[in-house]
């Protein structure tokens, strides 16, 4: 197991290494001029060079990149150029939100998801297993942002009951979980969708299995044999879902907080493209993807941990 | 097997239709899509207008009929070259083995670091928003899955006896590949392309609803949206229709990738009755 860890570990680094790598060259060294960019074409090439020696783009791309690691390493991301101030003062404000969202939106998806998979899997064939699959389904078909403009539309515009947008701040926290419940809500119902396929199919391929059989066999009951022997085995594919899931879920607040105006680090990265603040878009991206990456190598080690046959595999 | 059967039938019906609506609206559509007439803004359905108007007095079902060959467009050039890429990686990595494999697998797992929206944020930022991009970003994060895909399903049949008959008689990697192991998984891959279609036309929906795809003038279902919410209070029908528009053509293309995986993979059909 530790042999395991620590190849994984060093694979995790390397990733995020070539991740910062492709964000860098993508942003940095292909044609198009980030100065020019900035300032419009218009501008004079007098402003453009003053620009980018401002910007230190006057230099080789390889002592760029070297100085943005080095400074990404210790959480200095640069300053942003549209706002003044360094953009991981700009991140550490913004991510109080979009963790709390990304939280509120995985922690309904798992409880959603996996009760409803398990409730289609007990009742396999009738009309709420029917029901269930037929509800996933169309909801893997609905993109986010459209259930949010629904949701907006019938709970905010008709009834009146939760804000249609926006964010009051965290003094209130009363009025601020309130202002997260229809962002969460349209983050968590598509994702359950999926995670509810998973599980029922999960569920049912171990139903089917003989040691189910054997433990009927011997007398317990349904609610036993689920809980104690269908569930810890069914379970191990869907933690796998899961892992994706959570970089779903970061990615869809982008998403949804530009739907709902909420002022997060998705609604920065938008202002950044708009602002043509590239420093802070490149910190954000590689932010974002290293959450993914780091999701996943989580995902992959809580796999191993959970099913101790594969931790036989590994020795 | 019935139900795999319905789900192809209505995957199939949805996704002629749309492919119907979409050709027509080449060279027929209700009204002028670019027609703006602010006299006639947010009109109720009627004959003339079956969807009724937007705000610039737009018919709304000429809107809705062009951005369909919009969104079957990208779909198509992103899962196309995305496809093709990544199915060329695989058949390689697959003939070649050793090193090559295990290299080109490892590049296909950065891919997945990247979801379609970061990578359109990072060609947004850099070039600018527009489509190209936007289907740029679709067709590279269909490289790794294709390429994961063909790899595992050719690996197989590299495997199997024909295959080592014909490498017996002293025939090329490459022959073999075009010959033998390209058909014999071209199910698998058709199967796949339909299936990343409808997740192709969503992610084409929430770039252009970002602004990171289809630009101004050019209709597309996920702007419609996004002009749409700032409208709400006026015209909430207006957010209807372009995201059942969505709804429908994922649907379509999902439902028909599902129906077609269980009629080829007779292992699912048995595990799904």
């Amino acid at each position: 197991m530790t042999g395991y860890l620590l190849r994984r570990t060093l694979g995790l680094f390397g990733t995020l290494f070539v991740v910062s790598l492709i964000v860098f060259l993508t942003m940095n060294v292909l044609p198009g001029d980030p100065a020019t960019a900035i300032l419009g074409i218009d501008a004079s090439e007098e402003a453009r060079a003053t620009l980018r020696a401002e910007l230190g783009l006057d230099r080789p791309v390889w002592q760029r990149y070297g100085d943005w690691v080095l400074g990404v390493v210790q959480g200095d991301f640069g300053t942003s150029y549209f706002f003044r101030v360094p953009v991981s003062e700009l991140i550490v404000e913004r991510v109080p939100l979009t963790l709390s969202l990304a939280l509120m939106g995985m922690m309904a998806t798992v409880i959603l998801g996996i009760t409803l998979g398990i409730l289609a899997a007990s009742n396999q064939g009738k009309p709420g297993d029917w029901a269930i699959m037929l509800m996933s389904q169309v909801g893997i078909a609905v993109p986010a942002f459209w259930l949010s403009i629904l949701l907006v539309l019938f709970f905010a515009v008709h009834l009146r009951w939760l804000p249609p947008g926006g964010f009051p701040g965290w003094d209130e926290p009363w009025l601020a979980f309130r202002s997260l419940i229809l962002p969460a809500t349209a983050l968590t119902l598509v994702q359950s969708a999926v995670l509810a396929r998973v599980t029922r199919s999960s569920a049912l391929e171990v139903m089917r299995l003989d040691f189910v059989r054997t433990a009927r066999a011997k007398g317990l009951s349904r609610g036993r044999v689920l809980r104690n022997h269908i569930l810890p085995n069914a379970l191990i594919p869907v933690v796998t879902i899961i892992g994706l899931q959570v970089a779903g879920v970061v990615t869809g607040t982008i998403v949804i907080e530009n739907v709902f105006y909420l002022p997060g680090l998705g609604r920065l990265v938008f202002q950044s493209i708009a602002n043509r603040d590239l420093f802070t878009v490149q910190a954000l991206v590689v932010l974002f993807a290293a959450i993914v990456v780091i999701a996943n190598f989580i995902v992959d080690i809580v796999y191993v941990m959970i099913d101790p046959r594969l931790q036989d595999r590994l020795k | 097997m019935r139900r795999a059967a319905v789900n192809l039938w209505i995957g199939a019906t949805l996704v002629g239709l749309l492919t119907i609506i979409a050709l027509l609206s080449l060279v027929w559509t209700p009204h002028d899509h670019t027609l703006l007439s602010i006299s006639n803004r947010f009109q109720d359905p009627s004959v003339t207008h079956p969807l009724g108007t937007d705000q610039l007095g737009r018919d709304v079902v000429s809107l809705l009929m062009t951005a369909s060959i919009n969104s079957l467009t990208v779909a198509f050039a992103a899962v196309g070259i995305g496809g093709l890429i990544g199915t060329g990686m695989g058949l390689v990595a697959s003939a070649r083995g050793g090193w090559t494999e295990a290299a080109l697998m490892r590049i296909c797992d950065l891919g997945f670091a990247f979801p379609a929206i970061l990578f359109a944020i990072m060609l947004a930022a850099a070039f600018g928003p527009s489509l190209g991009n936007a289907i740029l970003a679709i067709a590279f994060i269909n490289i790794p899955i294709f390429a994961r895909v063909t790899r595992g399903a050719a690996n197989q049949i590299w495997a199997r006896e024909f295959v080592m008959a014909a490498r017996a008689t002293g025939r090329s990697g490459w022959g073999i590949t075009w010959q033998h192991i390209l058909p014999n998984i071209a199910p698998i891959l058709i199967v796949q392309a339909t299936i990343e279609f409808a997740v192709a036309i969503l992610a084409e929906a929430a770039l252009s609803y970002l602004g990171l795809g289809a630009q101004p003038p050019m209709p597309s279902w996920g702007r419609m949206l996004s002009e749409a919410q700032t409208l709400m209070y006026i015209a909430p029908e207006l957010a209807i229709y372009p995201g059942l528009c969505i709804v429908l053509a994922v649907l379509g293309f999902g439902l028909l990738g599902d129906g077609l995986r269980d009629l080829t993979d007779p292992r699912l059909v048995r595990s799904r009755k």
